[in-house]
């Protein structure tokens, strides 16, 4: 089977690629020393705990998560707007997020405290775009409304932000500002992830089970209505869950783009266009994609490029390619 | 010939619909039991989706009553409605190349709970449907690349598939080819025994006779007649509803019953 073929060989990647992950860095770990340690917890070196479990573990597990929950948003935003250039940041998450935490830094707030404004920010940004397109009515398509109110939203929350960039001291706030909305997962730690995974899941479990009603849904609302499909109740379960995943994201790991994307475009092509089996292997997809551009991300240079910049340079060669080579036709 | 005086499946009582307080179709009334078939009948904007969206709960009413399947439509869910009617639209829009056993199958989703998938039961009620439709070679096809009528037979397939009493459809039978119309109405006819109810929309006549069921015909956004064929389609209804002359012949062929075409007058 196509799907068991790309589950197997997205998760063989994906051990492949962690495991290399916890090579990775500037403080030299022997392979044995290093494997040793996973396999039994006993080191000699004082320093091995702290640099796997305290800062190469989580970041590892950062970019499965992060990679993961923006590629399953972003499969699921793609199904339901019933367009294939829809990305999670449709309605305003990232602008709003990216406000958020360079209000944070602004105030000079502590690590934590970006993180929270910044995930309020994002839920703020959504919510606005939500009860805009729900004040109003009248004969216009739900969706395309939706849409505009996200992209309203965007500018205004972008608007905002280039505001709170001018204001910024341009010696140490404003690169502040800058490199956060680069997105890294350089700062990731066990405490972060302890707080913002159980966040991801309340959001990605419901999103992972409404397979089969985003595929009613892809024939319209209408019809999907006339199957007994609850449409605006829907709508809104994916864009709440969606938001709480992808707010959540961004709070630790900055804004990093493309991969809600393009990942479920390469999950739709292995798989097929069935949800059920789409966001899944989405989420799968997206945490290989994003453990390999973070390990590239951290390789390729002597220092370390931010990898929202790496995903967008390697992913967009790479996505060309595989327009040009696939003879499926998923849109029609 | 008709298997009439089922139970009613809908009942509208002097109904205003319409979009935003704007009312479209003023003061519908009509009613439709269990094996009947009710052609719509009316040129191009009269208001005839503006009816299906109604009755099928899409937009409220904005004055009178709507009764479907006994209970009043603006108390039911649309899971409740899915299990009562059923709905064929006139063009098939899926973004996505999904088989035609899996579209079939999306008639289940009323039946499913809210967050579950069909099970083995639900795959062969779905496969059922589609072979009393003969359609079942079409199964393991891509439902994109299906023609016009084929499609048309996996939705009805679809509709069949949610166990619903009633089945409205918009248009079936335009833009498809001579051949492919004939067999729809033939379809339609045989839903009858099944004591299904179906309400469908059409700009031929003639397909009002060959299903020789109930006729609603609308004009100017209100409601001219309904009634049996014979007494609402006379060219004079005929010329005022579409502003061309029309005979309409009786004939009988081969010994049968006495039947009536249209024929426009050139």
């Amino acid at each position: 089977m196509k799907t068991t073929a790309a589950v197997l060989g997205g998760l063989a990647v994906l051990l492949a690629a962690g495991l290399f992950s916890l090579f990775l860095g500037r403080y030299p770990a022997g392979v044995h020393d290093l494997l040793v340690f996973l396999l039994t917890g006993r080191y000699d070196d004082p320093n091995l705990p702290l640099v796997i479990t305290g800062i190469r573990l989580p970041r590892l597990l950062a970019a499965m998560a992060v990679g993961g929950a923006l590629a399953l948003s972003g499969a699921a935003y793609q199904g339901m707007f019933r367009n294939p250039m829809v990305s999670p940041g449709i309605l305003g998450v990232s602008s709003g997020a990216g406000f958020g935490a360079a209000m944070a830094i602004l105030f000079s707030l502590p690590a934590a405290g970006v993180q929270l404004f910044s995930f309020a920010g994002g839920l703020a940004a959504v919510l606005s775009a939500v009860a805009i397109s729900r004040s109003i009515r009248g004969g216009h398509d739900p969706l395309l409304v939706l849409v505009l109110s996200g992209i309203i939203i965007s500018s205004f929350f972008g608007a905002l932000l280039s505001i709170l960039k001018y204001l910024a001291d341009p010696d140490d706030k404003l690169p502040a500002i800058v490199y956060w909305l680069m997105g890294s997962l350089a700062d990731v730690r066990m405490g972060d992830l302890a707080v913002v995974l159980p966040l991801v899941a309340v959001g990605a479990v419901p999103l992972l089970f409404s397979g089969w009603r985003l595929n009613v849904l892809s024939f319209g609302e209408d019809e999907a209505r006339s199957l007994g499909v609850h449409t605006g109740r829907l709508r809104m379960l994916v864009i709440l869950c969606a938001t709480l995943v992808d707010a959540s994201i961004i709070s630790i790991s900055g804004i990093i783009g493309w991969v809600g994307l393009v990942v479920p475009h390469i999950a739709r092509f292995a798989v097929g266009p069935d949800h059920r089996r789409l966001l899944p292997v989405s989420f799968l997809f997206g945490a290989v994609f994003m453990v390999l551009v973070d390990n590239l991300a951290r390789s390729m240079a002597s220092v370390e490029v931010p990898v929202g910049i790496v995903t967008a340079i390697v992913g967009a060669p790479f996505f060309i390619v595989f327009l040009k080579r696939s003879q499926a036709r998923p849109w029609q | 010939m008709a298997v009439t005086g089922g139970e009613a499946v809908l009942e509208v009582r002097g109904a205003d619909m319409g979009y935003g307080g704007k009312a479209v179709l003023r003061n519908v009334s009509f009613s439709l039991n269990q094996g009947e078939i009710l052609s719509l009948l009316g040129p191009n904007g009269v208001g005839k989706t503006t009816l299906f969206k109604s009755v099928m709960g899409f937009i409220p009413l904005l004055s009178g009553s709507l009764i479907l399947g006994g209970r009043d439509i603006g108390r039911l869910k649309p899971r409740d409605i899915a299990r009562i009617a059923a709905y064929v639209p006139q063009s098939h829009g899926t973004p996505f190349p999904y088989k035609v056993e899996d579209v079939v199958l999306f008639g289940r989703t009323a039946h499913l709970g809210p967050l579950s998938s069909p099970s083995r039961q639900d795959r062969m009620i779905a496969a059922g449907c589609l072979e009393r439709l003969g359609a079942g070679h079409l199964s393991g096809r891509t439902f994109t690349e299906l023609s016009g009528g084929e499609r048309q037979m996996v939705i009805i397939a679809r509709a069949l598939a949610q166990e619903a009493r009633f089945i409205i459809l918009d248009e079936p039978t335009s833009s498809l080819d001579y051949g492919n119309q004939v067999r729809i109405i033939r379809k339609l006819r045989e839903l009858r025994l099944h004591s299904v109810a179906v309400l469908m929309s059409t700009h031929h006549p003639d397909h009002a006779f060959m299903l020789g069921s109930k006729v609603l015909v609308m004009k100017e956004n209100r409601q001219l007649r309904c009634g049996s064929p014979d007494s609402v389609l006379t060219g004079e209804t005929l010329h005022s509803l579409y502003g061309v002359e029309v005979d309409v012949v009786s004939f009988s062929s081969g010994g049968g019953p006495e039947r009536k075409v249209c024929a426009p007058i050139l």
